[in-house]
This record gives structure tokens, C-alpha cells and sequence, in this order.
């Protein structure tokens, strides 16, 4: 989907007139690309602590240009502020105030990102003050960042250090271009589980995934970011979009699997065609999704119930199919589309958000589940996303919707999708229970 | 015409592998006493198919050609079980309504799709037959060993129907490529008359007798005097069959949608036989009281394609695909209706008892009947004929009635009727579904479920088969 504002104010006269006139100057985001570098330019490790010692090593063993204290002028790619020690809020000053001298030299699309700890596992006041401080300052900082910069951080729960698997697997997913439209956001680190891939470039080699709805938009993203990164995909959709769904499946070379997700019998339909297709099945990507909107009350009950059924009664049937079988792999892992409106809520949208919401929930108790057998389950909420739906929205609305946010543009269906692709991965192995908004920092609802 | 004494000697069934011998297969196996050639013959199983909606003439595919509609189905099938890049071994299909340029569809359609191009494809055709034929010929090359994949289809469109210029222009235009001077050239085009001009276009008629199917049927209809409620209820039954199927899900890996459709368009699924009797006689008009056959209970001329797919069992395994049923064997028959012995689409009527003796087997040793409904009376004439003693005795050479059916094992799912009939890939339609449908009932009365597929042809000719579930 195009955005002709983004390209006008790129560059030339429109760059120029968007200036002058303090108009929002989207940039063009830097976004993954097989066999690209991670990120460029130097990155900036900031923190004296022996955690920030460890990832600096890390982050060297990774071939990157790391510095420990910033050079006057250089350009940086990244800064990674660790702050996993704090004590009191007063520890803040020291480590935040050091790196905010370099924050004019982040080149552009470049990234900061806070290692620390959460709050309510501090015992404490004071250093719970402090954790949670991280919150506000990264929050804020995010929305100062210019240039497709994005602020992002890793929260690290008892239990995890700053070199576990998947703090190490947030940090690359935060510092990559596949996290390009995720701003503002933390993501929870709560143990020490999940494993760095042998090919960076194929992180899901030799998963079997099933992707819902993948016949069209964020689902045909998903699937090819998924089949990009190494997975062998069972896509599915309703029967009727069977033409759409067979296109997709024959591009990323899996198989189409026509099915209509609210029915009873879903999860075994899904669970047999794996085990038949594949012996197993390692990933479930739960996308497929209805809106109905009405305001509440005009609300019918044939659109009430159609949205829950289809959002969260079938996500929910089909966890439970899955979670009892045999065949539901060693590490299994499960992500849910959810939605910013289930978060901050949406006017004539109260059946959507109410199903959205219950993903949430669902995400957060299934966590406890999913873990007994070495699994993980997690959820990604998009904002304004460039899709034939939301380009359906009358253009003034539109506009508006999709400036709403720090990097003052709509992202793409990929950007979900590489979101998806990352938890999915066995790299977020400790992230588990987690929401993680792909919305660029949406004004609302962030 | 005797069942048991074909004057041209059959070649062998199959006997399968010890393990899971068929009933149908160890009987035949003991009876022809299969020798060591026959001993190497291995099995050939349906995986899967797919097909697009079929379409109302002038509907939804009024711009899609044969090649567009057969490239449509085999990805599809492409899609349902991964078969991306893949060679398969040979891909035969057909259509009856083919353009002189598509003289290599099915190769065209392959090298259209995902398949890998290095898919060797060929074409064939036998009227309505042709979908059927398609799997016959390809089983039996599996079953031989010289293939390990297949698949088979059929496509129609009478919507973007070939339409022929005249003999005398077409006559005319080949000379003229054949003049060499100006001057004969001009001699050649001031032969050209007006009524040269108008086109050619296809029609359905029979070459030898100029009447159309539905006037031959219509004969046939009368001559076995299937009344019309009878006619009504089978389209009746036909239509509530396949909205039932289509609601349970049924065609749901059967079938991929193609240009907005996503169920056959002919499908009525609110019809009921008060409103079939409300329609007026269309053929054999000329019959009088006895003109039974309406829009209601003929099949109208539709568009759409069917793909099937056939393997080996050790391919069927290494690929970790479903094996749905074994393509048993097949028999084709045809008669004389030129001079007025049989009824133009009579033909499965001699080829059913003929391939069903080959088996040691009745009607009654079967649980499913996919008997292609040209017309409501072609499918009623046929059940006739073979409950009739004097047919049985006279013209298949038995001691009396060849047998009758169980009419709830008849055409479960709906049959063309319903569903439309795009004739070469009606073979294909039934193919698949019955196989599905023997895999779901799988054994019975400690035997696999077996079933019957019968498919009339234009020029009086029929195939049938025989399919087991596994």
C-alpha cells in the first residue's frame, strides 16, 4: 500500500516544504533484508555494570563495531543503554545523562535500546522506583527519536541476565531491521530458556508452522516472512478465500489447508494435517481475524458473536486441541494477533476489542501451559497498518490514523510478521506471556 | 454383446500385494489365476484432487479459456499438497471443446503452474468420458510401473467455445495462402460467397444423426418410460445432496475457489419439486405426453476443471500424502445408436455388467454409486435397463435382470445435475469425491467400501470404473 506523503516529504521540495512548514517527515524505515549487515555503524554499549561487560563481549563475538564510551562525532547505529543494577532512582542520572551526549549522533534508523530490570520483581521501593523508571525515560526518549530511530527495551525478570538466549534474541530482533515499525516498546525476559539459531539468516529452519487467515494481508506476510527465515508452513483460510490461499502456498512452497477455524473440530483438523504432511507440528501463528464494527448500541448479536467466535472461542479451541497432542513439538510455540484496540479500545469496535482483549488474556494464562512442555506463547498487537483493509478508511481519517505515532507513518503487513517470525523463533524461547505492540509507537494505546 | 463371453480376450486384473488384498482383487486374482507378468503389477491409489466451482455458461468463467481453468485447478492442487517444483510424473487432461491452437493444453497448463516444467503432459479426448479416461490410462501406467505420479483431469468451457469459420471460407483461405501471383489470388477470393461468412459454431449435435443429446436422451427416456416425477426427484435429491455436502464441509479440500465463486453456480439449494414441476418440457417436445425432460432435470452446458491426483503407494508414502482409494479397474463400452438398437447414452449399461463379472461381483457389493447424471433420464434409463429381465436376458446375455441398486447409496453427494457438467472434467469431479467419500466409510462387512463410477459419452460410447477404499 502506498503512502505518497512519506515519499513527497523524502526528499527535494517536498522535503523542504514539510520543514519549513513543521509538517511530520516520515522517513523511509530501514527494514531486514537477507544477507544485510544487522545493523550499521557502531554500537554504542553504555553501562559499567559486569552485565553490561558480558553483552559488549557478546556483541563483539557478533562481529559488530562495539564501543564502550562514545567517540565525538562518530555516527552510531546504536546505543544500548544497561541498566540492570539500579538501586535507586538516583542511579539513573549517571548512566542515562553519558549517553544522552550521543543521542545527536545516531545516524538515522538507528536504535536505543534499555537492558534492565523489571519492576515487580524488586523487592524494595526504591529500586522498584528506579526499574520502573526505565519505563517513562524509554517511553519518552522514543518519542524524541527522529529518522526512523526507534527506543526500545529488554526487561529482564529473576532469572535472566543480560547474555541469556533470549535477551541476547531480543536485543538482535530490536537492533535488525525487522523490529523497524516496533517503537517505545519492552519486551519481558523471564527466563533463561530458548536457543540463538545456527543461521542467523534461517532462524526457523526445520519448524513446521501453521499460519490462520494467511490467504491475504497480514497473513500472506506472515507466511513469507516465516518461509523467508527457514519454516515449513501449513497455510490456512477459509474455503472461500481458497484461491488467494492456493497462490500463497504454491509462492512459499507449503500447503493450503482450506478450513474454516470456528469450527469444533479445527484444532484436530490442524494437528492431523501437520502430523500426516510433517510428523509435527512446532508453530502456530494464530492471525485469522474478523471485524464487525457497530457502535454498541446498534450492536447485533449476529455480529457479536461471529467476531468472538472466529477471534478468540477458535484460538482458544484450538490451543486446547493442540496443547493435548503428542504431536504439538519439543518447544512449541504459539502467537496470537491481538490489536491495539484491544489495548487502548476503539470507538464502534467494542466486539473487536472485547475478542482482542480476550487474546491478551488467553496469551498471559496460557503462558503457565505452553511452559510445562518447554513451550512458549506470546502476542503481537498492531497498530495502523498499510493493508487493503485500512486502505479502505476514508483518506482524511486515514491520515490522520496513520501520522499518529513516532515515526509518523503506517506500517507494513511484513513488519507484523517479522514480529511473529521473532517469537516464533526458538531465540525467544524465554520471552513467553508477552504482548508486543508493532504500532510505531501509536499515540493511542501506547 | 454376452457378459460372459467377450469375444476379444481381456487382459488380466492385478492381483495386489498379500498384505491388504482387496476382496475384489483376491477373488479376481483366483479366478484369472494371475501369472508371473501380472504378479509384478502394483496398486494405484488416489491422493487427493481438486477442482474449481463449476459455472453456469456465460457466468462467472465467461472470460476464462480451457488453459486458464486447468492451470487454476492444478495449482490448486499444487497448493493442497505441496507439490511446488515437484515432477510428477506424467499430467494427462482434456477438454471436448477445444480450440485447434490449444493442441498441447494440458502441457501448456503444467508449464502455467507451479509444477516443475521438466512435467511431461498429454492430451486426450473422449467426450464426456475424457476425465475418466484420463485416470484409467494414468492408473494403468502407474500400476505398470512406468510412472510413479499422476494427474489427472479435465476442463470445458462452453462459454469460450471454438467457433469455426465455414467450410467454403476456410477452403478459400487456404488456397489463397497457396496462390503464389496476384492474380490467382484474386481468383481464389472472388470465390468467396456471403453465406460463406457466417461462423461455424459448436454445437452438441450428433454428427450421424443430427439430433442433440438431450433429443436422444429424450427418446431413450421415453422408450424406458421414466416418468416425470421420477426424472424431478433425482434433480431434487441431487441438488439437496450437494448443498447438504457443500454445508458439511465436504468439498472442502476438494475444491479451490476460482473468480468468485466458491460453490457451483447451477447448485439450488432452495429448489423443491413443486417448483421443478412448475418447468415446461425442453426436449422431446415433439413426444407429446411423453416429454418429460426440463431445464430442471437435464444438465445445463457449464465451465470448469477438474485435476486428480495418482500415485503409487511407495510415492504416495515418501511424500507422506493420504492415500484415499485404489483405481480397481475400468471398462469401457459403447453401442449402435446410429441405427437405433441402443439409446445414445446407454452405453454404461454394457459396460457396468461386463466390468462387474470381470470382478465376480453384483450390485449389491457395492456401497457407493457415482452414476453421472447427463440427464435425470439417462441415470433412471440406465437403472432400468439393468432391473429389466428381457435387457438382461436378450441383450447382456444373463438369465434374467442384470440387478438394481440401493437408491440411498446412489450419488450421495449430489452429481452433475447439481453441480453442472463441464465435460471432461466431470470424471475428475467424481473421481476425487468418491474417493473421499470410500476412505471415510472405509471397511465394510470386513471388506474396503467400494464404488461405482459410470459416465455416458457422446457418440454412444461409456467408461466405467471401479474404485476401493484404502
Amino acid at each position: 500500500m502506498s503512502d505518497k506523503y512519506t515519499r513527497f516529504v523524502s526528499h527535494g521540495l517536498g522535503k523542504d516544504i514539510a520543514k519549513r512548514l513543521g509538517l511530520p517527515q516520515p522517513v523511509a524505515l530501514r527494514r531486514h533484508e537477507p544477507g544485510r549487515p544487522l545493523i550499521e555503524g557502531p554500537v554504542l554499549v553504555q553501562g559499567s555494570t559486569s552485565g553490561a561487560d558480558d553483552l559488549a563481549a557478546t556483541l563483539l563475538a557478533w562481529n559488530l563495531d562495539v564501543r564502550r564510551h562514545a567517540i565525538p562525532k562518530e555516527k552510531l547505529g546504536a546505543i544500548i543503554l544497561v541498566l540492570d543494577e539500579l538501586a535507586h532512582p538516583g542511579d539513573l542520572e549517571k548512566p542515562v545523562l553519558t549517553a544522552a551526549a550521543s543521542l545527536r549522533d545516531l545516524a538515522p534508523n538507528a536504535r536505543v535500546i534499555t537492558v534492565s530490570r523489571t519492576a515487580d520483581s524488586a523487592t524494595e521501593p526504591a529500586a522498584a522506583a528506579a526499574r520502573q523508571g526505565v519505563d517513562g525515560l524509554l517511553r519518552s526518549l522514543a518519542k524524541e527519536l527522529r529518522a526512523g530511530a526507534t527506543g526500545n527495551g529488554v526487561l529482564l525478570a529473576d532469572g535472566a541476565r543480560t547474555t541469556s538466549p533470549a535477551t541476547l534474541g531480543a536485543l538482535r530482533f530490536f537492533l535488525s531491521g525487522r523490529s523497524a515499525f516496533v517503537d517505545g516498546q519492552f519486551l519481558t525476559v523471564s527466563s533463561g530458556a530458548g536457543q540463538l539459531p545456527d543461521d542467523v539468516e534461517k532462524p526457523l529452519a526445520g519448524k513446521v508452522a501453521v499460519v490462520t487467515g494467511a490467504a491475504r494481508g497480514i497473513g500472506a506476510a506472515i507466511a513469507r516472512t516465516l518461509y523467508r527465515d527457514g519454516a515449513t508452513l501449513i497455510l490456512v483460510d477459509i474455503p472461500a478465500a481458497g484461491d488467494h490461499l492456493a497462490e500463497v502456498a504454491n509462492e512459499v512452497h507449503g500447503t493450503a489447508l482450506q478450513l474454516d477455524i470456528s469450527r469444533n473440530d479445527a484444532g484436530q483438523r490442524i494437528i492431523d494435517h501437520a502430523a500426516t504432511r510433517h510428523g509435527r507440528l512446532d508453530i502456530l501463528i494464530h492471525n485469522a481475524g474478523i471485524t464487525r464494527d457497530k457502535l454498541l448500541a446498534n450492536m447485533d448479536a449476529g455480529r457479536w458473536n461471529s467476531v468472538i467466535a472466529v477471534n478468540i472461542a477458535a484460538q482458544l479451541r484450538i490451543n486446547e486441541a493442540l496443547l493435548a497432542s503428542e504431536h504439538f513439538g519439543d518447544a512449541p510455540r504459539i502467537v496470537s494477533v491481538a490489536s491495539t484496540s484491544g489495548i487502548a479500545g476503539n470507538r464502534g469496535q467494542t466486539n473487536y476489542a472485547a475478542s482482542k482483549a480476550g487474546v491478551i488474556g488467553m496469551v498471559r494464562a496460557t503462558a503457565a501451559l505452553i511452559g510445562e512442555r518447554g513451550g512458549s506463547i506470546n502476542a503481537v498487537a498492531p497498530g495502523f497498518i498499510e493493508t487493503e483493509m485500512t486502505a479502505r478508511i476514508p483518506f482524511a481519517t486515514r491520515e490522520v490514523a496513520r501520522r499518529l505515532n513516532s515515526l509518523q507513518q503506517g506500517g507494513q503487513p511484513g513488519d507484523v510478521a517479522e514480529a511473529i517470525a521473532f517469537l516464533a523463533s526458538d531465540a525467544a524461547g524465554g520471552i513467553s506471556g508477552e504482548v508486543l505492540r508493532v504500532c510505531g509507537q501509536n499515540l493511542v494505546g501506547a | 454383446m454376452s457378459v460372459n463371453g467377450p469375444s476379444v480376450p481381456r487382459p488380466q486384473p492385478a492381483p495386489a500385494p498379500a498384505a491388504g488384498t482387496s476382496a475384489v482383487e483376491a477373488a479376481a486374482g483366483k479366478k484369472e489365476h494371475g501369472g508371473a507378468a501380472s504378479s509384478q503389477l502394483r496398486r494405484a491409489v488416489v491422493v487427493g484432487g481438486n477442482r474449481i466451482p463449476f459455472a453456469r455458461t456465460g457466468g462467472a468463467y465467461t472470460k476464462s479459456s480451457n488453459q486458464d481453468m486447468l492451470t487454476a485447478a492444478l495449482d490448486g492442487l499444487i497448493a493442497r499438497f505441496g507439490l511446488q517444483d515437484e515432477r510428477i510424473g506424467e499430467v494427462a487432461a482434456g477438454a471436448v471443446l477445444k480450440h485447434s491452437r490449444d493442441f498441447n493444453l494440458t502441457r501448456e497448463a503444467v508449464l502455467g503452474s507451479a509444477l516443475s516444467a521438466e512435467t511431461p503432459a498429454y492430451d486426450l479426448q473422449q467426450a464426456c468420458a475424457t476425465g475418466l479416461e484420463t485416470v484409467l490410462g494414468l492408473a494403468n501406467k502407474i500400476k505398470l510401473g512406468q510412472i510413479d505420479s499422476a494427474i489427472a483431469g479435465g476442463v470445458d468451457s462452453a462459454s469460450d467455445a471454438p467457433i469455426a469459420v465455414s467450410e467454403g471460407l476456410r477452403e478459400v483461405l487456404l488456397d489463397l495462402n497457396r496462390a503464389k501471383t496476384v492474380s490467382r489470388k484474386l481468383q481464389v477470393l472472388s470465390r468467396l460467397r456471403p453465406k460463406d461468412l457466417a461462423p461455424d459454431a459448436p454445437n452438441t449435435g450428433e454428427p450421424r444423426t443430427g439430433l442433440s443429446m438431450g433429443e436422444h436422451q429424450a427418446l431413450t427416456t421415453a422408450q424406458w418410460k421414466i416418468t416425470r416425477e421420477a426424472q424431478d426427484e433425482l434433480a431434487f435429491n441431487s441438488h439437496r445432496h450437494l448443498a447438504a455436502a457443500y454445508d458439511a464441509g465436504f468439498f472442502d479440500d476438494l475444491l479451490t475457489p476460482y473468480r468468485g465463486l466458491s460453490r457451483d453456480s447451477n447448485l439450488r439449494a432452495d429448489t423443491s419439486l413443486e417448483k421443478l414441476a412448475t418447468l415446461k418440457p425442453v426436449f422431446g417436445k415433439n413426444l407429446g405426453a411423453a416429454a418429460t425432460m426440463t431445464a430442471g432435470n437435464s444438465t445445463p452446458l457449464t465451465d470448469g476443471a477438474s485435476t486428480v491426483l495418482l500415485a503409487s503407494e511407495e510415492w504416495a508414502d515418501a511424500h507422506d500424502l493420504p492415500k484415499l482409494a485404489t483405481i480397481v479397474d475400468g471398462e469401457a463400452a459403447a453401442v449402435d445408436f446410429v441405427h437405433g438398437k441402443d439409446g445414445l447414452l446407454m452405453a454404461p449399461a454394457f459396460a457396468v455388467p461386463r466390468l462387474l463379472a470381470r470382478h465376480n461381483l453384483t450390485l449389491a457389493d457395492f456401497d457407493f454409486f457415482e452414476v453421472h447424471e447427463a440427464f435425470a433420464g439417462t441415470v433412471l434409463s440406465t437403472l432400468a435397463a439393468w432391473e429389466d429381465e428381457e435387457f438382461g436376458r436378450t441383450r447382456l446375455g444373463l438369465d434374467g435382470a442384470f440387478g438394481s441398486i440401493d437408491r440411498t447409496k446412489l450419488n450421495v453427494n449430489g452429481s452433475s445435475l447439481a453441480a453442472g457438467h463441464p465435460f471432461a472434467a466431470t470424471g475428475g469431479r467424481i473421481v476425487a469425491s468418491l474417493a473421499k467419500m470410500l476412505h471415510a466409510q472405509g471397511q465394510v462387512n470386513g471388506r474396503p467400501a467400494r464404488g461405482l463410477v459410470s459416465i455416458c459419452a457422446a457418440g454412444g460410447q461409456g467408461v466405467v470404473a471401479i474404485l476401493e477404499a484404502l
